[in-house]
């Protein structure tokens, strides 16, 4: 028995604390705490709504470390990283980040997440669950491949909203405003270093910062420091939530089931159907799952996830689709809903069956009003842009800045 | 020589509402402006460097969301903020704090009456329930209760479907509302004097009348039926100020082909043979147009820019005694830091939200007392918001802007006109009050705007400076508003309507005004309606 558990005997129990813990704490007025990874993880701070103003209007931040970060590398790193996603890995230049998502071999999503090119040779995936094991198993054969699990390593801090870039200008990262979309930059930060990528989960002009461990907090401090003026505020779950769906990004447990972790028959989900189809790259001679994906491109795939707008203003949280008012024929069920402030309508991302996707879609929408329930039929449009894409989160540089 | 389809007098907020969905409806419409910015009350400027002012209004919670959304205003810039709870400050640094979150505060209202504590939920739930009423009103055209046809028999049954829905009690209560003052009405849930005090300034905002004045509850109510997102009572910014409210309704209404022409001033309306037919400007141009639309008070379009001998004897008698007595002022401060306010924590999140300095009911009963006289009380309301407190674009980092409001200001003094040095003495009389919740106020001073009813009426043409186009009175409501017999937005003159807050439902940013006023031209000339239905009906 370790001394902390003689000591505490609930130690076990408790959960990690991330190197921004002590200042996230002192923020927490509302003590809404729950858990990603093994880390004590904010559901929000204040207010979920005015967290989710701060992304949109002004600037925020969300504590990233329990996010899973590997890194991989050596001469066979990227023919490695090749084979396990489904994007062309070799076209990432050196200092860019790309999207990916990987697959078992019925071509079913394990998990989506990001790579940086850090140099050569080196690269970093993140994701949201650990996959240490299947990274393993996807680097079978490759003799010139390490992979190292460094989620402990790196503080990690995402910094979204519309002053962002402003905010690290003053805190001293010059040149940051010229720093393109998906871009890596590295800065000096008191002796050490300080990587800054643009890259983000809300669909808003915004950046990740990754710095080592112990020198997260004084990397907060600067960036509190310099964004004061700016009423910079930590967000937390819920806000990143409702940002990225407005963004029409998907979620883990949301819109896709792990494939790994996928009990009943086909309740995971493949890139096609999650409306990911611009992932994957056929060009590309082998990597995981590609035979059943293309099977699935040729004869169409059955479901797809649809972005909805919806009349009337109640969210449409776990609706079931139908094709028609009287609700007679389901063919779909919606994964995230919610009414959105930017763009001011009642959105959703839902699991549609293909073939039915150019006709009449509607959703029965259960709400309750005052103890009491209720039930209405609401149309549904759909839509082919992001809910929320400002101009700002592609200009560079972007604007004030 | 071109003709129009339509031409609206004015780019008030309302004037482009109405004008969008013109244009929406395919017809080809020009909007006059008098100024060289659009907007009218709705209105962002740069008066100094660094610094943008929503110069009149500041704050928004009336812009029904149906039209935000049916217009995608959102695409076209527009982005409105919650704001978080107001703060009141009472008598001798008594200060009572607006948490948000709901258990914080009701702790903080303890502080002051348990009682008050636990009726404030009694009074925002009839507040809401009061509101929801008002709220299915807004965006339908009043009927006609006097000489009915037969739409106006569908709306006057759909009323009393909504008003009978309210249940017995209710509907007596509802009446007295239109007759009772603020102060009686909270007398039945409060009994702090602060409490109380605080719940009674909406009662007073924008009206020439007291806390103690037969009609004030409805004014309270009025500042309270709007909503954020849904949530009813709830104020929040533009960010960018309330200029964006109207520049998104402008790049709404020329994505639809139409034509904005700033400094061009109407001097009249053109009527031939009792129909509208255009304007003329005052650098003496005409221009023509099948349908004209008058953004402006009803007292000014009758008053001002018609020649009376084109109208019925008996409307320019309504339109000269209509009641648009002016009684607010607007300070706006440009400063280079964040105030301190005694007993005010430094909390990151205080000044998020209003700021209403009070002192007591009779405290603004005095206020009152001294706009009847023609004077400016030393110790007025002031209602202030700190927009830069959550929206970086209105201020340098680092430096503020603060909104004041002030309740009351006379449109004229007891000895005469308002000069520069009396408008001068106005603002420092609200600087000193501040200053004395806030020492060393004065000093952050870089620069201020400060507005009399004599400057809103001069810049933006509201007579009197009356800030809702007119009283929000029962007798100038509803079917009644502007006046009776005209509350359908049709002017006695042909192809003449009306579009401003002197329209149901009246004043305050809606854009409600000139939505319904296009449907109801879009009706006259048979082409296909593009105004939506609310929304609300959905609560
Ligand atoms: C100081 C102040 C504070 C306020 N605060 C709030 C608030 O916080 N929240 C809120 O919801 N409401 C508030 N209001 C009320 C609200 O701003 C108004 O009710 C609303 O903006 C009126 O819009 P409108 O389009 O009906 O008319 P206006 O804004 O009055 O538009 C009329 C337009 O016509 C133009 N015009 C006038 N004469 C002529 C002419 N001869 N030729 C051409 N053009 C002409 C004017 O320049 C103006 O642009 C406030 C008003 C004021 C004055």
């Amino acid at each position: 028995m370790s001394e902390a558990m003689q000591t505490d005997p609930y130690a076990g129990e408790r959960l990690k604390e991330s190197p921004f813990h002590p200042r996230q704490a002192a923020l927490n007025l509302r003590e809404a705490w729950s858990s990603w990874n093994g880390y004590r993880f904010a559901e929000y701070y204040y207010d979920p709504e005015y967290e989710y103003f701060c992304i949109r209007n002004g600037c925020g931040t969300y504590d990233i470390c329990p996010m899973q970060k590997y890194r991989i590398s050596g001469a066979d790193a990227a023919a490695m990283l090749d084979r396990m996603v489904t994007r062309d890995v070799h076209k990432l230049a050196i200092d860019r980040v790309t999207y990916v998502v990987w697959c078992n071999d019925e071509g079913r999503v394990v998990d989506d997440g990001t790579i940086f090119r850090l140099g050569e040779q080196e690269y970093m995936l993140t994701c949201g669950s650990p996959c240490l094991a299947w990274i393993r198993k996807a680097a079978y054969g490759y003799e010139q491949v390490t992979v190292e699990d460094v989620s402990d390593e790196i503080a990690a801090l995402s910094f979204q909203g519309p002053t962002t870039c402003a905010v690290l200008k003053r805190m001293g990262l010059e040149g940051i405003e010229t720093l393109k979309p998906f871009g890596i930059r590295r800065f000096p930060f008191q002796g050490g270093e300080l990587m800054v990528s643009r890259t983000g989960f809300t669909g808003d002009l915004g950046y990740e910062l990754w710095i080592e461990k112990d020198r997260g907090l004084a990397m907060w401090d600067a960036l509190y420091a310099a964004g004061e003026p700016y009423q910079i505020q930590p967000y937390g779950e819920e806000a990143t939530n409702m940002a990225r769906l407005e963004a029409g990004f998907i979620m883990p447990d949301m819109e896709f089931a792990e494939a790994l972790k996928t009990v009943h028959f086909e309740h995971d989900q493949t890139p096609f159907e999650l409306d990911l189809g611009w992932l994957v790259d056929f060009k590309k001679p082998h990597f995981n799952g590609r035979r059943a994906l293309l099977e699935e491109k040729e004869r169409g795939t059955r479901y797809t996830l649809t972005k909805l707008d919806i009349e009337g203003n109640k969210p449409a949280e776990s609706s079931w689709i139908y094709r028609d008012r009287d609700c007679t024929k389901q063919i779909g069920y919606v994964t995230s809903a919610m009414w959105s402030p930017a763009a001011k309508a009642n959105i959703a991302l839902a699991m549609i069956e293909t073939e039915y996707l150019d006709g009449p879609i509607w959703a029965w929408i259960d709400y309750e009003k005052e103890l009491r329930q209720y039930g209405k039929v609401a149309r549904c449009t759909v839509s082919k842009r992001a809910f929320w894409a400002p101009p700002r989160a592609r200009a560079t540089p972007p604007p004030d800045c | 020589m071109k003709r129009y389809d339509a031409i609206v007098i004015g780019a008030g907020h309302n004037g482009l509402s109405a004008a969008a969905y013109l244009a929406k409806a395919g017809m080809e419409v020009l909007v006059v402006e008098k100024n060289d910015y659009i907007g009218g009350a709705a209105v962002s400027r740069e008066l100094h460097d660094g610094w943008t002012y929503s110069n009149c209004s500041y704050v928004c919670s009336m812009l029904r969301q149906a039209i935000h959304r049916d217009l995608d205003l959102s695409r076209h810039g527009l982005m409105l903020v919650p704001y978080l709870g107001t703060i009141s400050y009472g008598l001798n640094g008594e200060v009572m704090l607006g948490y948000h979150d709901e258990g914080a505060a009701h702790n903080e209202l303890k502080r002051f009456s348990p009682h008050d504590a636990d009726a404030m939920h009694r009074f925002e739930a009839d507040m809401n329930r009061y509101s929801q009423f008002i709220r299915k009103t807004l965006m339908r055209t009043p009927p006609d209760p006097v000489a009915p046809k037969i739409r106006d028999i569908h709306e006057l049954l759909f009323l009393g479907k909504q008003f009978w829905n309210l249940g017995e009690r209710e509907i007596y209560e509802y009446i007295r509302f239109f007759t009772m003052s603020a102060s009686e009405f909270l007398d039945d849930y409060f009994e702090h004097y602060l409490v109380k005090a605080s719940m009674a300034t909406p009662g007073i905002i924008g009206t020439a009348l007291g806390v103690e004045s037969p009609g004030s509850a409805y004014i309270l109510l009025h500042h309270v039926m709007g909503d954020v997102d849904g949530s009813i009572g709830a104020w929040g910014l533009a960010r960018g100020g309330m200029g964006a409210i109207s520049h998104a309704l402008a790049s709404a209404f020329q994505s639809f082909g139409g034509e904005i022409r700033r400094e061009a001033p109407v001097a009249q309306v053109l009527v031939q043979h009792g129909r509208a037919n255009g304007v003329v400007l005052e650098n003496g141009d005409e221009i023509y147009a099948n349908v004209v639309v008058s953004n402006l008070d009803a007292k000014r379009t009758f008053t001002k820019i018609m020649d009376p001998k084109d109208l019925p004897p008996g409307i320019v008698k309504k339109a000269e005694n209509y009641k648009i007595r002016g009684s607010s002022g607007k300070v706006n401060i440009a400063l280079s830091g964040l105030p301190k306010f005694i007993n005010v924590p430094d909390n990151r999140y205080i000044n998020r939200g209003g700021q209403a300095f009070i002192g007591s009911m009779e405290t603004l009963e005095r206020a009152y007392d001294c706009w009847k006289r023609g004077r400016w009380s030393d110790d007025p309301f002031i209602e202030s918001v700190i927009p830069s407190a959550w929206d970086p674009t209105v201020a340098p980092p680092g430096g503020h802007w603060m909104s004041n409001f002030i309740q009351y200001c006379p449109p004229e003094l007891e000895d005469g006109p308002w000069t520069p040095e009396k408008r001068d003495a106005f603002g420092k009389t609200v600087i000193d009050k501040i200053e004395r919740h806030a020492p060393g106020f004065s000093d952050l001073i870089e620069h201020m705007e400060v507005r009399t009813p004599y400057e809103i009426e001069q810049e933006v043409g509201l007579t009197e400076g009356n800030i809702f186009q007119g009283e929000l009175t029962i007798d100038q409501l509803l079917f009644n508003r502007p006046f009776p017999g005209y509350a359908q937005y049709r002017m006695p003159v042909k192809n003449l309507y009306m579009c401003g807050s002197s329209t149901h439902p009246g004043g305050g940013v809606s854009a409600t005004c000139g939505a319904n006023a296009a449907r109801e031209i879009l009706m006259d000339l048979k082409r296909p309606n593009t105004v939506p239905e609310d929304d609300c009906y959905d609560e």
